[in-house]
């Protein structure tokens, strides 16, 4: 018998209808993944089973969890029910635990309210249940608060809040989006013991159909509010009979198609004469370390360590690595943000650092940035002319209006948008078209460098697609050099000819994309490949364990 | 945590000898010449000079600020001009009617403000909130001392439950003093209330939205419980920053109230001294007063630090 049977669940906030007969169940002991992009419904339909909605939200159909109906239930029954017979690990873990408790009373307040349990007690209970997640007392006390850890440790507590009573549902939404791959092995690992041992029902949410393959037995696909597919997860993927499974499967592991990739110096007499774009010379960069008392600090922090290395024009090149590797300090200072604390930076034979802002303005002209973050990265009270033509004011020769919204037409149109845009507002736009707004105001000033920091990691599979075949459109057709910087090698493969991988501040490994990707050297890129998800593996290793 | 300490504290002090140049310098400029009115109109200009050698009136202005302030160090405030006896005897007999006004002003507006955030917080956008809300904006827009002479006619002259003004002192008993405290405590606290329920309200809002709430509530914690443990102290800073600044305005307050009630604070004390040029006792009082809220603002730094443990290990 099913643990959790979802049948016919429609679901509408004030008018607008969320939910459309949507079918799931989950079995004790199984992991049933639960598929779609973002606004299908997936989390909606976990904190139905929670019941967590907003409350203008009107659910019908019939929700059962181990024989109680949850729709009809009261509150009290819920509460009775969530963080003891159900628990739920969510996507952020960087904001999901109170940052004014120690993990210990966190851990320990769902334990003492459900079990009556004295402190002693259940403080006794959260420290077993931090050393199975693998938080060993020594190094994470119960005394510790939410902010001394890192975001892995700290969906590790978040984990161990929902799994400290041993619940017979679990449902982990995208919980492990927010980290990267290594970390993100990790968790997935430890959330597969925990279901094999307590015979566990996990409700598996995520938008990575990877991820979900290697995880679930079943899989349930979900668009606009509607199950499109749902079935035994290996047969279903490599069968791909319905017409949106095929598309995501493919969106996961879509490749750009470009014809010019860009040859490696000892292959192309021509190119090897040709000065780098960016020169990057033992830049070292050391933050203060921690202040211990009034008149002593830590060692301070190296974060980028005498890296060095070149971009040609035109070339495409990704930085691999693991969060807190380094890479986002090292963009920083190749787009001049932060300085270094010893090397140089040379951009078009220029040195770039120690330089003041006037100084740099030629320098700016000729490298963008695009951020990984689609939302967060425009002010929603400025129009998309405004927005988009942003970068021209570092022109030599400052644009007349006319002049400024034709450049701003033609950034909209190479991306993909049209020209009409330019008097609408950022919300106006889903977050794929906002990312292109991103690219038309990387490109607008025709930059040299186009600097991109995750700039498909928040989007959906589908979209994710678009933007890296528009990425690759832009390489072939402007002959402008990428710095991509990327913690999924599966972007990194699709769209740059050389990678880079990062550990510790340090560059280890470099080479051609392919050749790095699949003939690892060192250990940290080693690991960053063992760990990623790959579609097509996890299928055949599905299939190969059926038979 | 001890460099965030030493750093409030040094900031409390420095603040606190910016103040006292500024009150002595915004005294100075003033005009009005002290001698000529404790003498009278018709004394000499013999009679005056002698008098402002006397008081120390004629020395070079840093001097005067240095012995003065120096004073102030030593709790020596100088002599009243108007009654020729210590300020600080003035001082202390009036101190005992502000300092436990402002106090339980205090108390009360919190223990008022607190729960009616928590309520409005509770049911966003639903009636109750509308109405406490409405409530409040109305708590704010009433000026206290209208609202004071309402509690008058309301508990003194109708209800005759309260003294409508004066002090009996406290050596009349604690029940008549602090009877004849309630009504000037409440008036204060209302509409400082009002204003301490709508940022408790907005903060408390703001982290309900936080991911955390959401955690606390998979947990299985009832909305209410979630409320108290999770949100309110989160909720805090905000809170005790206005509470902080509050404490000023109460102090202030106090000027108008203890007028309305007839109550012989300090506030009434530096209306009467300001109308009667005792500079001397104006300089001291305003002084304390300044004092009184660098400590208390002092006080809410330190306590961000108590309810945020990101504060504690910063630097």
């Amino acid at each position: 018998m099913s643990l959790l049977e979802i049948e016919k669940l429609s679901l509408t906030i004030g008018d607008t209808p969320i939910l459309r007969d949507v079918e799931l169940s989950v079995a004790p002991g199984e992991v049933m993944g639960l598929v779609g992009e973002s606004g299908s419904g997936k989390s909606i339909t976990a904190l139905t089973v929670m019941r967590l909605l907003p409350w203008a939200a009107r659910a019908t159909g019939h929700v059962t969890f181990d024989g109680i109906d949850i729709l009809a239930a009261s509150e009290d029954q819920m509460c009775a029910l969530r963080g003891d017979d159900i628990g739920m690990v969510f996507q952020e873990p960087m904001t999901a635990l109170n940052p004014v408790k120690t993990i210990g009373e966190q851990v320990a307040e769902g334990i003492r309210w459900h079990t009556r349990a004295s402190r002693a007690d259940a403080e006794d209970r959260a420290r077993k249940m931090l050393d199975r997640v693998g938080l060993p007392a020594a190094q994470f006390p119960l005394s510790r608060y939410p902010h001394e850890l890192s975001g892995g440790q700290r969906q590790r507590v978040v984990i161990a809040i929902a799994c400290a009573l041993k619940p017979k549902l679990l449902i982990a939404d995208e919980p492990t989006t927010a980290l990267d791959v290594v970390l993100q092995a990790q968790i997935l690992d430890l959330l597969r013991d925990l279901v094999a041992e307590n015979r566990m029902g996990l409700l598996l949410i995520s938008h990575d159909l990877a991820v979900v393959t290697e995880m679930a037995e079943r899989i349930t696909i979900l668009r606009h509010g509607e199950v499109m597919e749902a079935g035994d997860t290996a047969r279903t993927l490599s069968e791909q009979l319905h017409p949106y499974t095929r598309q995501l499967a493919q969106a996961s592991t879509h490749v750009p198609a470009r014809p010019r990739t860009h040859a490696v110096g000892q292959d192309n007499p021509l190119l090897q004469v040709a000065k780098p774009l960016l020169q990057v010379d033992s830049v070292t960069r050391d933050y203060p370390g921690r202040r211990k008392s009034l008149l002593k600090r830590a060692a301070p922090i190296r974060a980028v360590d005498d890296v060095s290395f070149s971009i040609d024009p035109g070339q495409s090149v990704a930085l691999v690595g693991r969060s807190g590797c380094g890479k986002s300090t090292l963009a920083r200072m190749v787009l001049a943000l932060d300085g270094p604390t010893s090397g140089t930076i040379r951009f078009r034979g220029q040195v770039i650092t120690g330089k003041s802002e006037a100084e740099l303005k030629p320098a700016r002209r000729d490298m963008q940035v695009v951020f990984q973050d689609p939302y967060g990265s425009f002010d929603p009270r400025q129009k998309v002319e405004k927005l988009v033509g942003e970068p021209l004011h570092v022109l030599e020769n400052k644009p007349t209006n006319t002049e400024r919204r034709e450049m701003v037409a033609k950034a909209l149109h190479e991306v993909g948008l049209s020209p009409r845009d330019m008097d609408k507002y950022p919300h106006e736009f889903s977050g794929g078209q906002r990312q292109r707004l991103s690219i038309a105001r990387a490109i607008i000033t025709r930059p040299k460098l186009v600097v991109a920091d995750e700039p498909v990691s928040a989007l959906d599979v589908s979209i994710r697609a678009q933007i890296l075949d528009l990425f690759a459109e832009l390489n072939q057709k402007l002959g402008v050099a990428y710095l991509f910087i990327t913690h999924d090698l599966t972007v990194a493969r699709a769209i740059t000819d050389q990678v880079m991988i990062m550990h510790d501040g340090k560059i280890v490994e470099r080479g051609r994309t392919s050749e790095v990707l699949d003939h690892p050297q060192s250990e940290a890129a080693k690991a960053l490949v063992a760990a990623a998800p790959d579609l097509h593996r996890a299928i055949a290793r599905r299939l190969q364990e059926q038979g | 945590m001890t460099v965030y300490l030493l750093k409030r504290l040094a900031i409390a002090l420095i603040t606190l000898v910016l103040a006292s140049m500024v009150v002595f310098a915004v005294l100075e400029i003033i005009p009005g010449d002290p001698a000529r009115l404790m003498l009278g109109m018709n004394a000499s200009a013999d009679q005056v000079e002698l008098l402002r050698n006397q008081m120390g009136l004629n020395a070079p202005l840093p001097a005067r600020y240095l012995h003065w302030a120096g004073g102030l160090l030593s709790l020596d405030f100088g002599r009243s001009y108007t009654y020729s006896v210590p300020v600080i005897d003035l001082v202390r007999e009036r101190i005992v009617v502000s300092l436990p006004l402002a106090l339980i002003a205090l108390a009360l507006s919190t223990i008022i403000a607190i729960p009616v955030g928590l309520f409005s917080a509770g049911r966003h956008g639903r009636a109750g909130d509308t109405i406490a809300m409405g409530a409040a904006q109305l708590g704010v827009a009433v000026p206290n001392f209208w609202f004071a002479l309402m509690l008058i006619y309301l508990f003194a002259v109708w209800l005759r439950l309260v003294p409508a003004g004066g002090f009996p002192g406290w050596s009349a008993g604690i029940w008549p003093a602090l009877k004849s405290l309630i009504l000037p405590a409440i008036a204060l606290a209302l509409p400082q209330a009002a204003i301490l329920a709508r940022v408790t309200r907005s903060a408390l809002i703001e982290v309900l939205n936080e991911d955390y709430i959401r955690t606390a509530r998979a947990k299985g914690l009832p909305y209410r419980a979630v409320l108290w443990r999770h949100a309110l102290r989160n909720a805090m800073i905000p809170v005790l920053t206005i509470l902080g600044l509050q404490f000023a305005f109460l102090l202030a307050g106090t000027i108008i109230i203890e007028n309305v009630f007839y109550l012989p604070g300090l506030g009434r004390l530096v209306f009467q001294a300001i109308t009667q040029r005792d500079l001397i006792v104006v300089e001291s009082v305003v002084m304390l007063l300044v004092a009184a809220v660098i400590a208390v603002n002092l006080l809410v730094d330190l306590s961000y630090a108590v309810v945020d443990p990101r504060l504690r290990s910063r630097q």
